[in-house]
């Protein structure tokens, strides 16, 4: 497995600042979700998927939505993201209400600012890994140079130089992430959103997406993440519990607590 | 400690001293730090139990020095402890009994499943650090993975305690309102079902 260069910070700070640039506040909410719901009906039978969510993600914050399969937490995201439409309720993002723009107008703005990453990455498998993250560049208006250009930088920030020129085939579930990853960072988005990210990888690339996910959110990226997985979950600051399209708790995690007496409280000293 | 002491001891007769050694390279850094007065005690309560033999060797010009060898029946003890598989069921839950005594306390269920799930995603968060910063070939490596796959099952527990207290009138809710029909009942001298539910 290739090692894991670390995170290029000069790109997330290029990115702040032309947030900056923009006129936003910081801290400002990067997205929020107002009285969300959606109705899906199937042979008659509606199902109410998602109803009535609140949500605010600030900036810089990584927010993990956690629930068992079935809960609504992939059509929130969707929606969050413009994939979807909700039945009711406002998304706004920077501040700007986005659930009323037509398709046009989401699909170019959605390109620039919001990130996506899927279970199955998504990747065109006929292209190349550079090719993949080079081609969301030029779809959001970049030229071909800045979109290599920034494409480089992801590929060495994330350890990728080595099997540019491959199809994602010829890739590890891990590495394969590791592109989908660059692809979805490759517009410098407002937002990540990352639906189940890991649910197939093993255990040790589980761990390698974790770490970059934490690492971009240390440099400021503002992260949603929808997963089944508790120990997944962890890795955000904070976790809200989804079931039967609603929230029912919320838990914020601490970066550090004292360690250093949990590895001896985990074995039995009396034997 | 007793085993480990043991299991070094079947190696070959050996010293207090090299048996404390040999106990860190093996348990560093899962056991905590130990000095060796804690090794010379666990040894003389074997010696006396009867599981280790010693005796004093002489040294040219340096005070005598104790080896300790394993006696027969510590042969055995060892290979006993060895052979029986440890114990299945580990969950000595304090949380359990909370869960089934929180209405009777004034406590909402719901609430205490909430913190309860922040504790064990804050712990799991925890030892996903603590993976990181001990090495990869390390056997620390190994408990803290299983810690944290048992912290995982502890959550998956407690989605299944939230299903059973959204069923409605819950079976723990239940119990909370009997013991008070209890009361009641006890008054009247009746005594149905969820009375006998209650007491058991």
């Amino acid at each position: 497995m290739t090692a894991i260069a670390p995170v290029r910070t000069d790109i997330l700070v290029a990115a702040r600042s032309r947030l900056k640039g923009k006129g936003v506040q910081p801290m400002a909410d990067i997205i929020e979700a107002r009285g969300l719901a959606r109705a899906f009906v199937t042979d008659g039978v509606v199902i109410e998927a998602v109803r009535g969510v609140e949500l605010s993600v600030a900036e810089g914050e990584f927010v993990a939505i956690m629930g068992p399969s079935g809960c609504g937490k992939s059509t929130l995201l969707h929606i969050l993201g413009g994939l979807d439409r909700p039945s009711r309720g406002e998304v706004f993002l920077r501040g700007k209400r986005v659930d009323s723009l037509n398709e046009g107008r989401w699909a170019r703005l959605r390109r620039k600012e919001v990130g996506f990453v899927f279970q199955f990455f998504n990747l065109i498998n006929n292209l190349s890994a550079a090719d993949n993250v080079e081609l969301a560049g030029l779809l959001s208006g970049a030229p071909l140079s800045e979109a290599r250009r920034r494409r480089r930088e992801l590929f060495a920030a994330l350890g990728l130089e080595e099997v540019a020129g491959k199809v994602p085939s010829r890739l590890s579930g891990g590495q394969q992430q590791r592109v989908a990853l660059a692809r979805a960072l490759v517009n410098r988005p407002a937002i990540l959103l990352a639906d189940e990210p890991t649910g197939n990888l093993d255990s040790e690339s589980t761990r390698e997406v974790l770490n970059l996910l934490r690492q971009y959110r240390a440099e400021g990226q503002t992260i949603v993440l929808v997963t089944h997985d508790a120990r997944v979950a962890s890795a955000a600051d904070r976790v809200i519990h989804m079931r039967d399209g609603s929230f029912v708790g919320e838990t914020r995690i601490e970066d550090s607590r004292d360690r250093s007496r949990l590895l001896s409280s985990l074995i039995d000293l009396e034997v | 400690m007793r085993y480990a002491l043991l299991a070094l001891l079947a190696e070959g007769s050996t010293y207090g001293y090299e048996l404390k050694q040999a106990f860190e390279r093996l348990f560093r850094p899962v056991w905590p730090p130990i000095n060796v007065g804690q090794i010379y005690t666990t040894l003389g309560r074997l010696e006396r139990d009867g599981l280790v033999r010693s005796r004093e060797v002489e040294q040219s010009g340096r005070p005598d020095k104790r080896v300790y060898e394993l006696s027969d029946e510590g042969r055995t003890a060892l290979a006993n402890w060895m052979d029986a598989p440890v114990e299945g069921t580990r969950l000595k839950n304090e949380f359990f009994m909370k869960l089934v005594l929180a209405t009777l306390a004034g406590t909402d269920p719901g609430q205490l499943l909430d913190r309860q799930r922040g504790e064990y995603l804050q712990a799991l968060r925890d030892l996903d650090t603590l993976a990181l910063e001990t090495e990869a070939e390390s056997p620390a490596r190994l408990l803290i993975e299983g810690a944290m796959l048992h912290l995982q099952a502890d959550l998956r527990w407690l989605d299944r305690c939230e299903e059973r207290l959204g069923d409605g009138l819950s079976r723990f809710r239940a119990v909370g309102t009997s013991a008070k029909e209890t009361k009641r009942n006890a008054a009247t001298g009746e005594n149905p079902s969820a009375v006998e539910e209650t007491g058991r």
